[in-house]
């Protein structure tokens, strides 16, 4: 177990006590808020907690040990590269300079970021082999929309209107599809090769002049590089689409192949994933676009700009008519985008080519020890991740994924991704990155193959499992049929305001 | 390399595990054509050099300023219980929680903080965090659309400009989206014409899915919400409001009016400005639109031995089940954010949240008061928070002239508007609990100097820039 808390915890609602807290802000006059007009403001209190600091931290600090993460243990979360999160980026988004830089701050006194950024653009930019690159998406599904909406605009600006279809293979992120809907296109989805591979024959017969895009993820969510990716690109150009490409596993590739050089027209970044921004529990992330020419003059607003005498800038509203506008508000997730910039310096080429090697040799290494006990259905070189099945142990003894990946708790380590890449039954996306120990891989590979021996000799003791986690399985079935998606107060009781 | 665990001899050990030589064997299925040029990026930084630069490059920015720029994004006093929190490796280290029995700290977070903007906002469900204020927008924006299944959203002016470029730019895949102008003058003027808003409601075979209105607006101005709504409800239309969270405390919440859809920016709930994000997109809604809500849900069950505890929910709205026909392509949400807002909202608590508000009410009468005796009077007469317009001559050369002396003058509104002529002259200042009574006098005397004094008497006392400011004068 590498969760170190067992015990439950009350809500903040039910700890808060009516008069405890306070002493935080200074009190207001009494006649503050006399301007306010009666029927603007509120007259029932919002009923929230009254804590005192002490309680609070305990009840956050014990909360937090009931959950796994990183820094706690193995996380070989397939697709969400969850390598170490650096402690020096921590410091340095939080320097006051950068954490206290307002976002519509005017351009000199914000020079110090600007350059950050700047640099940043440059340096993503080589990594990918594109033109350009915009920091302004939130994250990875954010930097997807942007990348078609730009397409869409290309498509618009040639007066090409017929093309409405978006092709993507059925390994896929569910984020693709779910891009092209948002961007107002149909999904046309192209069932992959017995290799596991893009099936060439099946894009070229899909493509033609409906199709506006195609969204690859290279490698794969199989955690195989597409080596036909030359032939689909060429296919998807001499169509009149453009190539899109889903970054999430850029992990693999580092100094080894440029999705720009390749030939690909825009891509997104995860920087949470590659450049090791914290995952956070599920978010902030940001997903920085990169594209190539066709795409330069749609980039989203506003663009990180150097001025002839070396200062920095933010681009104007309006400044550039063809760009798709704005995703979001300000210039993206700089606080985020700092933790990137620090990874990518403290690393270097050398460093990043380095991630990438060892994040692959720590893929193929675990792959053959776990092909001791599980189906492994594409037998070559994986890159940064591997997908497994329990395919045969489910047919002889019952026992699923599921049951596996709960077993592996007790084992003292968080689950691979599962059910996940759909076009495989029963399975295990298994990522360990490159900050892992050969002596985690060994212990991990040991408990996968343990288990599977548990499964013949004691089923009941996989399928029951987890055994020693703060909770058993859950009741998902009736948490979806009878919502409970908030705390129902009693009505508020709150005391007079002291002092 | 700088965090990796491999010693030679281990590369070596699982090197002959796959009996191969060398790790460039296992890129062989690059074709050799597509192979990547050389990696043309510096060498590694070694940590303390690393730390030095980021500190040089940090200490560029100036923020040490008397800042009275708000425009969207607030200094306030976050108490450092919240970072502390938010620095357990616990928090940030992990990812979504989709092994719930071993995430039940992030999934308890979350449902508390999915219950506190609850309160706030007086909604029945909140959506486990979007990006930011502009995207939740966006998202309740397309909310309405797929409720209503029109396709023509109605935007106040007043709304932020960025959440109006975001609501285009999402909207550029076909759906229609139009700005309702605003009241040009009298007592309403700076908010949403309720006259221009009710004819185009009223355009006949012009269904409106959703008319979007903020409270208090971009000017800062407090808007007609319950009047917005009625005329939203009475055409078919969702009303979506969009909020700041500490002015909830102390004004009429979505719920009360009648909203629908509440869509916000969470920033100033304890999280820092760093120059864009990550912030807290804020969105919630009734249970009757519950289905439409993109995003994380998490919500209360038992587990087999009938414990309470936490899980997502209804997950058949998302991507990752859905596909193509998800209500969103959203992905991750801000869970560290909503973590940031919920210990901040239980650190501050109730009291401490209204006194937030209104205190920073309080330094925006003296500050009215400050600008208006050395001649920089508001634009608009009604009734607002803590954030106000104020015309002054050639807004953008004093807003210069006033950051060179230490003062960040709030937004140059012809920058933020460039289309509204009526703000030509315009700045936007606001205050909050951290505004002290030094900045406010330092903002008006430094004022009073380059004005000369006097409203009208630019040019008689700015000095050399006085016939720059008399030249390019309006």
């Amino acid at each position: 177990m590498s969760v170190t808390g067992t015990r439950l915890q009350p809500t903040i609602f039910e700890l808060g006590r009516p008069g405890r807290g306070g002493g935080k802000i200074p009190h207001p006059p009494k006649d503050a808020l006399d301007r306010i007009p009666a029927a603007s403001r509120r007259t029932t209190p919002p009923a929230l907690p009254e804590m005192n600091e002490p309680d609070v931290v305990r009840h956050y600090v014990n909360l937090s040990q009931l959950n796994y993460a990183v820094d706690t243990g193995f996380y070989p979360l397939g697709s969400c590269t969850m390598k170490f999160n650096p402690k020096l980026n921590e410091w340095a988004a939080r320097l006051p300079g950068f954490a206290n830089l307002h976002p519509l701050a005017p351009d000199a006194a914000a020079q110090g970021t600007l350059q950050m950024l700047f640099e940043l653009e440059r340096a993503l930019a080589e990594i990918s082999g594109m033109r350009a690159v915009s920091l302004q998406p939130a994250a990875g599904a954010q930097g997807e929309l942007t990348g078609i909406l730009m397409i869409r605009a290309y498509h618009r600006a040639r007066g090409d209107a017929a093309r409405d279809q978006v092709l993507v293979p059925d390994s896929s992120h569910g984020t693709n599809p779910a891009t092209a809907s948002m961007a107002g296109y149909t999904t046309v989805t192209i069932p992959s090769a017995e290799d596991g591979g893009v099936d060439l024959d099946a894009f070229r017969a899909a493509l033609g002049p409906r199709t506006a895009a195609v969204m690859i993820t290279n490698p794969s969510t199989l955690g195989l590089f597409e080596s036909r990716i030359g032939e689909l690109l060429d296919a998807v150009h001499a169509a009149g689409a453009l190539a899109y490409m889903d970054g999430a596993n850029l992990n693999a590739i580092l100094g080894r192949f440029k999705p720009g050089e390749a030939g690909f027209d825009v891509m997104h970044f995860n920087v949470h994933k590659t450049f090791s921004t914290p995952h956070g529990g599920g978010g902030p992330g940001a997903g920085p676009v990169g594209v190539g020419d066709t795409l330069l003059p749609y980039l989203p607003e506003p663009r990180v700009l150097r001025e002839p005498d070396g200062t920095f800038r933010l681009e104007r509203i309006g400044e550039r008519s063809t760009s798709i506008g704005r995703m979001r508000s300000f210039a993206g997730n700089t606080g985020v985008l700092v933790r990137a910039y620090a990874y990518i310096c403290a690393h270097g080429a050398s460093g990043l080519r380095e991630v990438s090697d060892d994040a692959v040799l720590a893929a193929n290494y675990l792959m053959s020890r776990v092909a001791e006990a599980y189906d492994i259905p594409h037998e070559r070189a994986c890159k940064h991740e591997f997908v497994a099945s329990a395919s045969t142990i489910k047919h002889r003894t019952g026992v699923r994924t599921l049951d596996i990946a709960k077993r592996l708790i007790d084992y003292g380590f968080h689950p691979p991704t599962i059910y996940f890449p759909l076009i495989v039954e029963e399975a295990m996306l298994i990522e360990p990155t490159e900050t892992e120990s050969v002596e985690t891989l060994d212990a991990f590979a040991d408990a996968l193959i343990a288990i599977a021996q548990e499964a013949e000799a004691t089923p009941e003791l996989v399928t029951g499992a987890p055994h020693t986690a703060p909770v058993r399985r859950l009741d998902e079935a009736t948490a979806a049929r009878h919502p409970n998606l908030r705390w129902k107060a009693a009505p508020a009781a709150m005391m007079p305001c002291p002092g | 390399m700088h965090y990796g665990p491999h010693t030679a001899a281990d590369r070596a050990r699982m090197l002959g595990a796959l009996g191969l030589s060398s790790i460039d064997q296992l890129f062989d299925d690059i074709p050799a054509a597509l192979r990547a040029s050389k990696l043309d990026l510096p060498d590694p930084e070694p940590e303390l050099e690393l730390a030095a630069r980021l500190s040089a490059l940090a200490a560029r920015n100036r923020t040490d300023l008397a800042s009275f720029l708000g425009a969207g994004v607030y200094r306030h006093w976050s108490p450092p219980a919240v970072d502390q929190i938010l620095l357990r490796g616990e928090w940030y280290t992990a990812y979504t929680p989709y092994q719930p029995e071993i995430s039940q700290g992030t999934l308890q977070s979350i449902y508390e903080y999915e219950s506190l903007l609850a309160e706030l906002v007086d909604l029945d469900v909140v959506s486990a965090s979007h990006y930011d204020g502009a995207a939740a927008t966006a998202e309740a924006a397309l909310m309405t659309c797929r409720q209503t299944h029109r396709d023509r959203v109605l935007v106040s002016r007043a709304v932020h400009p960025h959440y109006r470029e975001t609501l285009r730019t999402y909207f550029s895949g076909g759906l229609q989206l139009e700005e309702i102008p605003l009241v040009a003058g009298g007592d309403a003027a700076g908010t949403t014409d309720l006259d221009a808003l009710e004819r185009m409601l009223a355009e006949p075979d012009r269904p409106v899915a959703g008319v979007i209105a903020a409270q208090p607006d971009f000017l800062g101005l407090l808007e007609p919400m319950p009047a917005i709504g009625e005329l939203a409800h009475a055409a078919g239309a969702l009303f979506v409001a969009v909020v700041e969270p500490i002015g909830l405390s102390v004004l009429a919440p979505p719920g009360a009016y009648g909203a629908d859809i509440a869509a916000g920016e969470g920033q100033p709930l304890g999280i820092a400005p760093q120059y864009g994000g990550p912030y807290l997109g804020i969105l919630a809604t009734t249970d009757a639109l519950v289905r439409q809500i993109p995003g994380r849900l998490v919500g209360m069950t038992t587990d087999l031995d009938g414990q309470r505890a936490f899980v997502m929910t209804m997950r058949a709205r998302e991507q990752d089940i859905r596909r193509d026909k998800a209500a969103s392509n959203i992905c991750t949400n801000q869970a560290l954010l909503a973590l940031a807002a919920s210990v901040y909202l239980t650190t501050v608590g109730p009291h401490g949240l209204r006194d937030v508000a209104a205190l920073g009410a309080a330094r925006a009468s003296e500050l009215e008061a400050a600008l208006a005796a050395v001649g920089a009077p508001r634009i608009h007469p009604g009734p607002y928070l803590n954030e106000f317009a104020i015309r002054v001559p050639n807004a953008r050369l004093i807003h210069r002239r006033l950051l060179d002396r230490g003062i960040l003058a709030g937004l140059v509104l012809a920058d933020a508007e460039p289309g509204d002529t009526s703000l030509a002259d315009g700045l936007l200042v606001c205050t909050t609990e951290v505004t002290t009574r030094d900045e406010i006098d330092l903002f008006a005397e430094a004022l009073a100097e380059i004005l000369g004094g006097r409203p009208a008497g630019v040019e008689a006392g700015a000095g050399s820039g006085g016939s720059a400011l008399a030249g390019s004068a309006r």
